[in-house]
């Protein structure tokens, strides 16, 4: 094979590496992507049961109740509630008042089901997101960060 | 005092290295051996003057100087000395003085032991090592000091956060460190080549070693990092495709790529501009993975410090380095001399394919860690990329490279065959279906993916050792005569078989620990069982204990097997009274290469029930165990008779009038 040859094979198998990285890349950003939402938004604007979504806000005072391996508390932004149930044992630094993540999709029943929930790690962390949505509703207390 | 002997003692670190930047790099130019000569004492002296601060520090922590802000603010007198120390590196200005204080390391051991180098090629070198320095320790006296005092004095701290409180951050960021750090090297060596115009086999075989040691770390620190992860956070996950995580995966992908790039380059003297490409690419990720920890544009665990005006003096040193080398690359790359030719199937063209799957590999893992911050940047819309996306990019890319590695080594130079090569793999081809079958067979109607990725995890395993086999002549004549081939063998080979080997191990684990775990949850109250991978966890009681800065609430467990107690096990939820924080301290019982992983959620008040989470992992230790074989494969590597410092002397002249 000539030099010019054995270059075009290079070039062709790394072409073809890098379109099939480029077409996985698409339709997993298409597909796999997670959007974030606060409870006003999700009452206001409810999307489609069973699509994943993140859900972030304050855990409602007084509304962790757990039955056996699920437990349910209510998300809030001070405007809206949001009811999440989980299967499994929540994040050390979980803490009613506090910021929290849970990731999962809507239920028919309105409530949101997670199989993730995020809590903040330490007392100058607050996820980011949480952050920027208390800020829109005017809940921001500057001394939670 | 201390304090600030150890603040001027990075001022003169600086002073040291501005000189060590400016005074070997311009007697290079003028071939001028005296001032070439000045970045030997310099490169010293900066090391010793970066430890006289890292000492001054480790100083104020140990006696609880609270006078120093960083101490106040990270440390606590009833801390346990040894997280006192490691609590030296458990923050932001700490970590960044480690940081520089192993970039220094590397420069004083160039140096050192850098005599065989062409004299311009090392003070070129350890000029651009010198530039980095620059930057960072700039950094750290401008926008991260960490002997500000604070007066008046606090009495006490406000401890450390209790996640890091453990042996792990003993020992996870300096070995990654040891890492990103030590890919400046490469990088320095790349600059110094493109500066130079010149670059032949004998600098692949320089770069090298640097590049396996820096490798050999990174793998164990991210090792180091996961396992920690594992047993601290309490969820017994290994990976999370964090954007933090990807930060430091990114370097080691196209570290992993430059090893084996430089490997062309130096037996065949092709891929020279390739290889360059990937050595400044390399640390340019690890560049970029310190920003995106250090920064604070992300939200982590490991982002101490959110500080918009450190965030941007990173980004200013990312955007000169990264942009600088590209530059200097596109104005000198065209004139490096080709190599070699080398059919496409041969040991260069696996080569090849391996840095295209690699980089292609870490492409994606870019474009995951990145695009959340594009896209808010650009709309404000919040979306997070998360392990479904990188199963289904990267998965695919590292499952067709795992195919292609047992056959690189069994490919020869310039022309391969590839049938003969398949040949010598027939057994591990067997050993795989037959691993794929019974895993089929026994995990009845789980993830199908599942059977698949162990039987390449096994053909990767056994055929990691194929080379060896076909080179010993094992079992085709006598033993004494294979033991002697083996002895005679290249420790390279050894190494490579060692490390292919470790990645197949950690495909196992993974693979395992992912499709077959199985996990319980529910209330116990004491006397109380929770059955669980055919074996039954009793809660025999509940308690408190005291530690020195913290509080242990504590359950203890029997693990029973067919009636019979096999062991007992605790898990505990810790509180740290100074932050008011909670964590989780899991339970562990090892089976093998498997553990049940045994940790607590809430506790009911009215009751006295606990949320017990339990989980069976099945070959979970693999995980790790896996890396810990990729880096004993670098070490054996790194002790090739080729590799040891200093190509042969012959080889120099010849390549030298080839410019």
């Amino acid at each position: 094979m000539t030099r010019k040859g054995r270059r075009l094979v290079l070039i062709g198998v790394a072409g073809v590496v890098l379109s099939a990285a480029a077409a996985l890349v698409l339709t997993a950003l298409n597909d796999t992507i997670v959007f974030f939402n606060g409870p006003t938004e999700i009452v206001q604007n409810p999307p489609e049961p069973g699509k994943r979504l993140r859900l972030g806000g304050l855990v409602e005072p007084g509304s962790v109740n757990r039955q056996g391996p699920d437990v349910r508390f209510e998300v809030t932004d001070g405007n809206n509630k949001i009811i999440v149930a989980y299967a499994g044992l929540l994040p050390d630094l979980f803490r009613e008042g506090q910021g929290v993540v849970a990731e999962g999709s809507l239920a028919t029943d309105g409530t949101f089901r997670a199989d993730h929930v995020l809590a903040k790690h330490d007392e100058n962390y607050m996820p980011k997101e949480v952050a920027d949505t208390l800020k829109q509703q005017g809940h921001w207390k500057s001394d939670v960060r | 005092m201390i304090a600030e002997i150890g603040h001027y003692a990075l001022v003169l670190a600086l002073v040291l290295a501005c000189i060590q930047g400016v005074v070997p790099f311009w007697g290079a130019r003028r071939n001028d051996a005296t001032l070439m000569q000045v970045a030997d004492g310099t490169a010293i002296g900066q090391l010793i003057f970066v430890s006289l601060a890292f000492a001054a520090l480790t100083n104020a922590y140990v006696t609880s100087d609270f006078s120093v802000l960083n101490v106040v603010e990270n440390s606590h007198s009833a801390k346990p000395l040894i997280y006192k120390i490691t609590g030296v590196w458990g923050n932001h200005e700490g970590s960044m003085l480690l940081w520089a204080l192993i970039l220094v390391i590397f420069g004083a051991a160039v140096a050192l032991f850098g005599r065989n180098l062409p004299q311009r090629l090392k003070a070129d070198v350890l000029a651009v090592q010198a530039w980095v320095a620059i930057a960072f320790l700039l950094y750290l006296l401008i926008a991260s000091n960490p002997f500000v005092r604070v007066d008046p004095a606090p009495l006490e701290g406000q401890d450390l956060n209790p996640l890091l409180q453990d042996i792990g951050l003993a020992v996870h960021p300096p070995l990654l460190y040891l890492g990103y750090v030590g890919f400046s090297i490469a990088f320095a060596f790349a600059v110094a080549a493109l500066i130079e115009g010149r670059i032949d086999a004998a600098w692949a075989r320089w770069v090298r070693p640097w590049t396996l040691a820096a490798w050999l770390f990174l793998t164990l620190g991210i090792a180091m990092g996961s396992y920690w992860a594992y047993y601290e956070l309490g969820w017994g996950g290994f990976w999370f495709w964090d954007p933090v995580e990807n930060a430091s995966f990114m370097p080691w992908l196209a570290g992993t790529a430059l090893l084996h790039s430089a490997l062309v380059m130096e037996r065949r003297e092709a891929l020279k501009v390739w290889t360059i490409l990937l050595a400044i690419l390399t640390f340019s990720l690890s560049l970029l993975g310190t920003f995106l920890v250090r920064s604070g544009v992300l939200t982590s665990v490991h982002a101490f410090a959110v500080d918009p005006q450190r965030g941007l003096f990173i980004l200013v040193i990312l955007a000169v380095f990264v942009g600088g080398s590209l530059a200097l690359f596109g104005l000198r790359a065209g004139g490096l001399k080709q190599g070699g030719l080398f059919a496409p199937v041969s040991r260069e063209g696996a080569l090849v394919l391996n840095n295209i799957l690699l980089t292609t590999a870490t492409a994606t893992v870019l474009v995951g860690t990145l695009y959340p911050l594009a896209l808010e940047a650009a709309t404000g819309g919040k979306i997070s990329v998360g392990a479904p996306y990188f199963n289904a990019t990267f998965g695919p890319l590292a499952l067709a490279l795992l195919c292609a590695v047992p056959f690189g080594p069994l490919l020869a130079w310039k022309r391969g065959d590839l049938y003969w090569a398949a040949q010598r793999l027939w057994y591990a081809a067997g050993a795989a279906l037959l691993a794929g079958a019974v895993a089929f067979y026994v995990e009845q109607g789980g993830p199908l993916l599942a059977p698949f990725a162990v039987a390449i995890a096994l053909f990767v395993i056994v055929g990691a050792f194929a080379e060896i086999v076909e080179r010993t002549q094992l079992f085709r004549v006598s033993p004494g005569d294979t033991l002697r081939r083996a002895a005679g063998l290249p420790r390279a080979s050894w190494g490579a078989a060692f490390a292919h080997c470790g990645l197949g191990l950690t495909l196992l684990g993974v693979t395992a620990a992912t499709a077959w775990s199985i996990e319980r949850i529910d209330m116990m109250r004491a006397g109380q069982a929770m059955e669980v991978a055919g074996k039954s966890l009793v809660l025999t009681e509940t308690g408190l204990r005291n530690g020195p800065n913290y509080q242990d609430f504590v359950a203890r467990f029997t693990l029973r097997q067919s009636g019979v107690a096999v062991t007992e096990v605790e898990s505990s939820k810790r509180v740290f009274a100074v932050r008011q924080m909670t964590t989780t301290e899991a339970g562990l019982v090892t089976f093998g290469f498997s553990q049940l992983y045994v940790s607590l959620g809430e506790l009911q008040e009215t009751d006295g029930a606990v949320a017990v989470r339990a989980e069976w992992k099945p070959l979970v230790l693999l995980i790790w165990i896996g890396p810990v074989l990729m880096a004993f494969g670098g070490l054996i590597s790194l002790a090739d008779r080729r590799l040891r410092v200093g190509a042969p002397r012959p080889a120099r002249a010849r390549l030298q009038p080839a410019e």
